[in-house]
């Protein structure tokens, strides 16, 4: 070879050496290095978060004593859909966005959509995985990716009024919807009482029902491909089912969470409540007068040898992509639903659902005994069902509009007790075409 | 009557501008005589007060107007982003359902609750200008009032004494032993909101007219006394055609006032969600396009859509006002 030829070899080698080094490097600098955490930990920061769970300062208290040089800037900017503006509005506009945000299960395709969601697993968010139920960390991740840290769920159960359904003769929990139905008969017959209310406007807890059923309405895979199935045969069985019980006027189709919904609570015009694992701590502040005569059950089951349960609510923290302090803002999410003390405040003290598997099995929640329940252990109760939950079912990037078409199609049959069937495939022809319109491939 | 006297110092500027066009044409130049130096004070005093205003007028309503307008031309989707489509979201709110349905309630609402209140506020004005109501002022102020609840407020108020379970409505019927009428159903919604915008804004309109009849040269009473006119003849043939420019500023405030109404069904959507829905009204509909849906664009052409609607309207009550005057006079 050239003396030219022998130093380009040379060169050549170096340079691939050298590159092989740096490539080496950088990977190792994907994940926040124990150096920079102590450093982002220990400089004097102040970091926003937007929450509207109730009690959460005492969270964010542990948090700064474990942290002092950090502040952290709660704020309660609404609940529900108001906040979901205000976050919007506030990443669109490009400036007043928080750096951490409650986020609710249903809601995150949406915000991993928009690519407002930083990626935890470069901040250690894979190390706490194996802490939480497991279809709750399912809905937070994507393969590695990893996008909210749970805080709550709500695994839905049969909150009923035992005083009522004994006097017309159950005296167990019906097991079977087959069961349900003959009990709301009796019900209805001798006291007058509906069993439950099916409520015309609450998305949340029809998709709940669809979710106990092994419905799978939803589907996304995460790029362009939506599956919209709200009206397939899972779906049409169980709007047959509750079109019988509201043709026979044996369960009432008021609005949720409105003052003629709370006073039936507490006046018995409902004899049951089909409700999530909040629903519990949620009836003793609103029907306290009936203290004692509500038991907790599970849901009733399509097929009791398998039993199944569908999930209504329950939250996430997540850091927003457009965070100034990724690492403190990462820790902060982390630390409020990882840290054992905060997780089991949450429980005990907020009555949040518990997602993570120690606190579901920690005597100080499991063997709670409420006395509004007649002394029952109510929180076991759900943690059993919590375990049933179906792990598959996933939400379509566009929550918000579903929700919202449901008020408008079968929610309005449900009220106006016409024909759920149509109701049902009126809002399917809504999501698909506001799907395709926005340009999704719709299967 | 419709025309007001021209001011004397028209008449001024008049001879004076017919002097100043004498002197150019003696000088044989096409020259534009300057204004007096107290003149040119005058005109840079009088746009100095104005311009803090149209900065404000330009800054929040013109920009954001022609903002709007920009967005309305495009379509942005979840997948695909942004998209020019030119005039396609006009063409979708003029076939689109919700939108068209909305337009129609509130044409339902405008021939049936601006007569209704617009009568009553004139009735009530003429009442007390009468000068045979006891305790005027006190009336003046009962009638009033209502405006003067913020509308969210009264909304909520309405709301509640709607409510078909705890209702004061709903209970007094029950106690007669009567059904209560659902007054929350899609069958009655609209006419209970008709009910809350007319309590709300008779006094409004009242003290409009009530104004405008203070103004009457009462030289007219005069003659029609001695012409034998009773009080009921002084109102029709009097009055009422000489405020005629007062009734027309209320009527359009209305008009202008229903095709925006959002406060009603926003708030009554709490607490009857399934009748009201989304697109109950098309400012809500647009709301909700821009805020639930995301769709940005699409509610900003429902928006300019809604306004042309709305000047449109106007401008026909406006000419028909105007030939129905010309007749009278």
């Amino acid at each position: 070879m050239s003396h030219m030829a022998n130093t380009a070899m040379k060169l050549g080698a170096v340079a691939a050496a050298s590159a092989l080094f740096l490539t080496g490097c950088t990977a190792a600098s994907n994940d926040t290095s124990a150096a920079d955490f102590d450093t982002a930990m220990s400089t004097p920061t102040t970091v926003t978060m937007w929450a509207w769970v109730p009690g959460i300062e005492a969270q964010v208290a542990l948090f700064e004593a474990a942290y002092p040089e950090i502040t952290v800037k709660l704020e309660n900017v609404g609940q529900g859909g108001d906040h979901y503006t205000k976050v919007r509005t506030a990443l669109e506009a490009g400036t007043g966005a928080p750096d951490v945000i409650q986020l609710e299960f249903q809601y995150v395709p949406s915000f991993v959509l928009t690519e407002s969601l930083l990626d935890l697993s470069a901040y250690g968010a894979n190390d706490v995985a194996d802490q939480f139920t497991p279809w709750t960390w399912s809905q937070v991740s994507s393969g590695d990716a990893v996008y909210a840290i749970p805080q709550d769920a709500g695994p839905m159960g049969n909150l009923y009024r035992e005083d009522i359904l004994a006097a017309a003769g159950i005296t167990e929990a019906p097991a079977t919807w087959e069961e349900y139905a003959t009990a709301a008969e009796a019900v209805k017959s001798s006291t007058g009482s509906y069993i439950s209310n099916l409520a015309p406007n609450d998305p949340g807890a029809f998709i709940g029902l669809l979710w106990g059923a092994g419905a799978a309405p939803f589907a996304y895979d995460g790029a362009e491909t939506v599956t919209v199935a709200v009206n397939n045969d899972a779906g049409k069985e169980l709007v047959a089912y509750w079109q019988d019980l509201i043709d026979r006027d044996l369960v009432a189709v008021d609005p949720d969470f409105t003052d003629g919904w709370y006073q039936g609570l507490a006046n018995g015009t409902y004899a049951g409540w089909l409700t999530a694992a909040w629903g519990p701590a949620f009836l003793q502040g609103t029907a306290g007068d009936t203290a004692g005569l509500w038991r907790a059950a599970a849901m009733p089951q399509w097929d009791a040898d398998n039993p199944s349960a569908g999930n209504w609510g329950g939250s996430t923290l997540s850091v927003l992509q457009s965070s100034e302090n990724p690492i403190v803002a990462a820790e902060l999410a982390k630390f409020i639903n990882t840290d054992p003390e905060s997780t089991l405040k949450l429980a005990t003290e907020q009555f949040l659902f518990p997602v993570r598997t120690d606190i579901l099995s920690a005597p100080e929640f499991a063997d709670q005994e409420s006395e509004f329940y007649g002394g029952q252990r109510v929180n076991e109760v759900f943690a059993k069902i919590s375990a049933t939950v179906d792990t598959k079912f996933q939400w379509l990037p566009f929550q918000d509009f579903v929700a919202s078409s449901f008020i408008d199609t079968l929610g309005k049959s449900i009220s106006e007790k016409g024909d759920l069937s149509a109701g049902l495939d009126a809002w399917q022809d809504a999501i698909v075409t506001y799907a395709t319109e926005q340009g999704f491939t719709v299967q | 009557m419709a025309d007001a006297d021209p001011p004397s110092s028209f008449l001024y500027e008049a001879k004076h501008r017919k002097e100043r066009s004498v002197m150019t044409t003696t000088s044989g130049t096409i020259r534009r005589r300057r204004p007096s130096p107290q003149r040119r004070k005058l005109i840079v005093t009088a746009y100095a007060l104005i311009i803090p205003f149209i900065i404000v007028f330009i800054a929040m309503l013109v920009v954001p107007l022609i903002y709007s307008g920009y967005l309305s031309l495009f379509q942005s989707k979840l997948i695909g982003g942004e998209q020019f489509i030119g005039l396609g979201n006009f063409a979708k709110a003029l076939t689109d359902p919700l939108f068209l349905g909305g337009v129609g309630r509130m044409v339902i609402f405008l021939l049936v609750q601006v007569p209704i209140m617009l009568g009553l506020s004139l009735f009530f004005a003429l009442a007390i200008d009468s000068g045979k109501l006891r305790g005027s002022r006190f009336s003046r102020l009962a009638i009033f009032v209502p405006f003067a609840v913020p509308g969210v407020v009264a909304t909520l108020m309405w709301g509640y004494l709607y409510g078909p379970d705890f209702g004061p409505i709903a209970q007094s019927f029950r106690l007669v032993g009567l059904g209560a009428p659902d007054l929350l159903s899609a069958e009655l919604m609209l006419q209970s909101m008709m009910n809350i915008v007319t309590w709300q804004f008779v006094g409004y309109n009242m003290i409009i007219m009530y104004a405008a009849l203070r103004a009457i040269p009462p030289e007219l009473y005069e003659a029609a006394a001695i012409d034998g006119a009773g009080q009921i003849r002084v109102a029709w043939s009097i009055k009422i055609p000489a405020i005629r420019p007062a009734i027309l500023l209320t009527m359009i405030f209305s008009i202008i006032g229903t095709f925006q109404l959002f406060n009603e069904p926003s708030l009554l959507a709490r607490i009857a969600p399934n009748v009201i829905g989304n697109a109950y009204t098309p400012n809500q509909y647009a709301y909700t396009l821009a805020f639930t849906f995301q769709d940005v664009n699409y509610a900003a052409a429902v928006a300019f859509l809604l306004g042309a609607f709305i000047m449109v309207i106007s401008y026909v009550v406006q000419l028909s006002n105007q030939r129905a005057g010309r007749r009278a006079s």
